[in-house]
């Protein structure tokens, strides 16, 4: 079963073939873009039909060498990556358009993408290491890459947040090594030592990979990175990339650390996810530029990924709980993808995105109107959408303990999404009587926004088929 | 907003509060580092025991370029990952030659140069055997680049025309070897133990002029191709203007 | 004390001076300094643990992380400095404003 590496490899050779060759760049990327949802694919179908893949790099047993990974998790990762960044694709051949950034987009961009597939597939906390600096960086460069002073600036603080959330890592990392002499994860998982090492290197790892997925307090660094950043990267920002830093968080927790960590950890995570939900929805509800507005949003969405903790350690709703978590996780990619696309897309056209002057778009811009508001019915929760489901199974988990505050939070978070959601669609159906100049929007723009925004909606019917993919080879 | 000479962060009360933070952080770290339990061996026998199918005689060797070689195929893609970026950040170099060469320093690379490629070279092919290796040559020829570069040299048609090239061809052959492998033998970077030095060395001597461009390229801090000349006042102006549309 | 953990005691006092230079200074290459010598000092744990072998041998893994570490850290860095450079020609300082005024 050679798919794993060649999910890994395909964009890495597309990444140096386009920075070589920049002629072929949008062919190559193209074709990348259409060949790799397939193998995911493939992959998916053989995971479901025999349980997870494991795969060791270079032939050598762990300890000795690294461990490719591929369970049901991993594949529905992948899965979501494949179609987000496979639609932003062709979006962002018609939004650059042929000039200096076109030129290395293309390469950052395969970067990107090969970075998030090897993230997902390794099994080795080292390899981790590597693969988050690889996205670490790429997600940088690709925010710079609009060249103002706010961007640089934007691209300026998430590296150095990024870099001290890696070192933190790495700490971690090394930590376990020199306890354990291990860096597998499976092997890490054996070894039961509860000695004050794991907890400290818990810890250390926590904190980086916090920072790294912009968890309340440590969010400071996403609002201005992507709001500022091309509406392409903004959306594969939102949606995939602090997700994987998220990802690695559960996956660790899971496997390594969750019998030896005091439950309290997992309450003040969920108590710092609240604040997150609160915060972020308060900061949406104020901000005056919409790609502001959704990125505030990206920040209160992320308080819900980390209410898993606590919810999960309701041991009746310990499934339910993770399922929720994840479900969130692929809806909001989606959703958020979707949205920033429409905002991208309005931008484009009118050349700025302050709320208050939007009035009336949605005659202007019906496809791209539309698909923000299919959009947003998954980030508010309301059914038939991927984030309702999500919500639904965090009820659930929340119900089945008791505990009746965290029924409140999600129900409260919901209502505040709609409040500022609410707040720009009364404008952009509000009556204008001013002719504003635009500049024609090509439909490839509008329709790929459109269709992320189905995806979002398409998650909420298939739920049982979905649920099924996250369950093989049992990685809860 | 003007910052004191101190240009140490807002109050008193922030820099105390940061240093006791950081004061308990290490305290806890340290006492962790403390009570760290023995460390065992199997992991250096292990690598001991392997070392004959390696291919390489030098331990660490082994473990970069052949048990945990997809590490270093990452972190090769990271060098040019950090390249790309920087060509994308800034727009034209910020050390480039803007005076004629100086007569001394060329003296100094006349007499110099030859050393350094015949070190690297050296360095790159005593890694099997004692410490060495790809990224230590790479160090040094970019060393003998960053020399190139303070000097004011200019860079000929040629070396701008093979850069890119140059730059990928580390990354393109490690890949292409693993994938070739793969399909050959059925594992993801799994050398033939008989090939295995070779193929070892092919992905070192390509690795090593890779890392040797790229550092000099980083260190120059931009695309050699860009002129740095007057477009800088002009870009920012430009700037600006893209600034109050809010792109 | 053995060496090795007096090496590591030593490596875990630099990320504790590097976390907090980083905190402390507001100018872009200072922090980016801060970043570095904080990561030396993983580094340097690393290296004293890769020396805890009871034989004369030391355990190449942590020799082989290192070296990993310091290329993946010479590219952050560059392409921090970078950025920290065309932040300088773009808005004429070289620190991060405190608030992004919307």
């Amino acid at each position: 079963m050679t798919l794993p590496a060649w999910i890994v490899s395909l964009p890495l050779l597309a990444a140096v073939f386009t920075f070589v060759f920049p002629r072929i760049r949008i062919w190559a990327g193209i074709f990348t873009a259409i060949i790799t949802p397939l193998m995911v694919v493939f992959l998916g179908r053989e995971i479901l039909a025999h349980g997870a893949i494991q795969m060791q790099v270079g032939g050598w047993q762990t300890p000795l060498g690294i461990q490719l990974y591929a369970d049901g998790l991993s594949v529905a990762m992948l899965g979501i990556t494949a179609i987000v960044i496979g639609c932003i694709t062709f979006y962002a051949r018609c939004y650059f358009t042929g000039d200096v950034s076109s030129r290395y987009f293309w390469p950052l961009w395969m970067f990107l993408w090969s970075a998030l597939n090897a993230l997902f597939l390794s099994g080795d906390i080292f390899n981790l290491y590597v693969t988050l600096e690889l996205l670490g960086l790429s997600a940088v460069a690709l925010v710079a890459l609009s060249q103002t002073a706010d961007a640089l600036s934007a691209a300026m603080r998430y590296l150095l947040v990024s870099l001290t959330g890696s070192l933190s890592y790495l700490m971690g990392v090394a930590l376990l090594y020199a306890a354990n002499g291990t860096l597998s994860i499976k092997l890490l998982a054996t070894t039961g030592a509860a000695s004050p090492s794991i907890a400290t290197a818990f810890a250390l790892m926590a904190a980086g990979l916090i920072m790294k997925s912009a968890l309340f307090p440590m969010h400071f660094w996403l609002p201005p990175a992507h709001a500022n950043a091309p509406a392409p990267v903004s959306a594969v920002l939102s949606a995939l990339v602090v997700k994987a830093s998220f990802y690695i968080l559960m996956r660790l927790w899971l496997v390594i650390f969750e019998p030896f960590i005091n439950p309290s950890t997992a309450q003040l995570m969920g108590v710092l996810g609240a604040g997150a939900i609160i915060w972020g929805s308060v900061q949406a509800l104020v901000a005056e530029r919409l790609k502001l507005l959704v990125a505030y949003s990206t920040v209160a969405q992320i308080g819900y990924l980390f209410l898993i903790f606590p919810l999960s350690s309701i041991t009746q709703s310990n499934h339910t709980a993770w399922q929720g978590g994840f479900y969130f996780v692929l809806s909001h990619a989606c959703a958020k993808s979707a949205v920033f696309l429409a905002a991208g897309s309005v931008i484009y056209s009118f050349g700025h995105d302050r709320i208050k002057e939007l009035h009336g778009i949605v005659r202007r811009m019906p496809v791209s109107m539309f698909a923000f508001a299919l959009a947003s019915v998954s980030l508010i929760g309301l059914p038939p959408s991927g984030g309702f489901i999500a919500k639904w199974l965090y009820l659930n988990a929340a119900l089945t303990g008791g505990h009746w505050w965290w029924c409140v939070l999600i129900i409260i978070g919901s209502l505040l999404a709609t409040a500022y959601v609410f707040r720009f669609f009364s404008r952009a159906f509000s009556y204008s009587p001013e002719v504003v100049e635009e500049r024609p929007v090509p439909w490839i723009m509008e329709w790929t926004a459109l269709g992320l925004a189905l995806c979002a909606l398409i998650l909420g019917f298939i739920a049982p088929a979905v649920t099924t993919l996250l369950d093989a080879g049992n990685p809860f | 907003m003007t910052r004191k000479h101190g240009d140490s962060l807002d109050s008193r009360t922030g820099r105390v509060m940061a240093a006791i933070s950081v004061l308990a952080l290490t305290s806890v770290l340290g006492w962790t580092v403390w009570t760290l339990p023995p460390f065992s061996d199997r992991m250096q026998r292990l690598v001991a025991s392997n070392m004959a199918i390696s291919g390489v005689e030098n331990p660490v060797t082994a473990v970069l370029l052949n048990f945990r070689g997809y590490d270093t195929l990452l972190e090769i893609g990271v060098l040019l990952l950090a390249a790309l970026g920087v060509f994308s950040a800034v727009p034209s170099p910020v050390i480039l030659s803007k005076s004629t060469p100086s007569p001394i320093l060329i003296l100094l690379l006349r007499l110099l140069l030859p050393f350094i490629v015949l070190a690297g070279g050296y360095i790159l092919w005593i890694g099997k055997y004692a410490p060495g290796g790809a990224f230590q040559a790479g160090a040094i020829l970019a060393a003998g680049g960053i020399l190139l570069s303070t000097a004011a040299v200019p860079f000929n048609r040629f070396a701008t025309k093979t850069m890119s090239i140059a730059m990928g061809i580390g990354l393109l052959t490690f890949i292409v070897v693993a994938l070739a492998t793969m399909m050959v033998r059925g594992n993801f970077l799994q050398y033939p133990v008989a090939q295995a030095g070779t193929l070892i060395l092919v992905i070192e001597a390509a690795a090593t002029i890779s890392i040797a461009i790229i550092l000099t390229i980083l260190f120059i801090g931009g695309n050699p191709e860009e002129s740095p000349t007057a477009k800088d006042e002009g870009d920012k102006a430009f700037i600006i203007e893209r600034d109050n549309t809010t792109k | 004390m053995t060496i090795s953990l007096l090496y590591a005691l030593v490596g875990v006092v630099l990320l504790g001076i590097g976390l907090y230079s980083l905190i402390i200074y507001s100018h872009l290459v200072k922090k980016i300094l801060a970043l570095n010598v904080a990561g030396s000092g993983v580094f340097l744990f690393l290296v004293a643990t890769a020396n805890q072998t009871s034989g004369p041998v030391p355990d190449p893994v942590p020799h082989a992380m290192v070296l990993t570490g310091i290329v993946v850290a010479v590219s952050a860095t560059a392409l921090a400095l970078a950025l920290a450079c065309r932040i300088h020609q773009v808005t004429g300082t070289a620190r991060l404003t405190e608030n992004e005024p919307e």
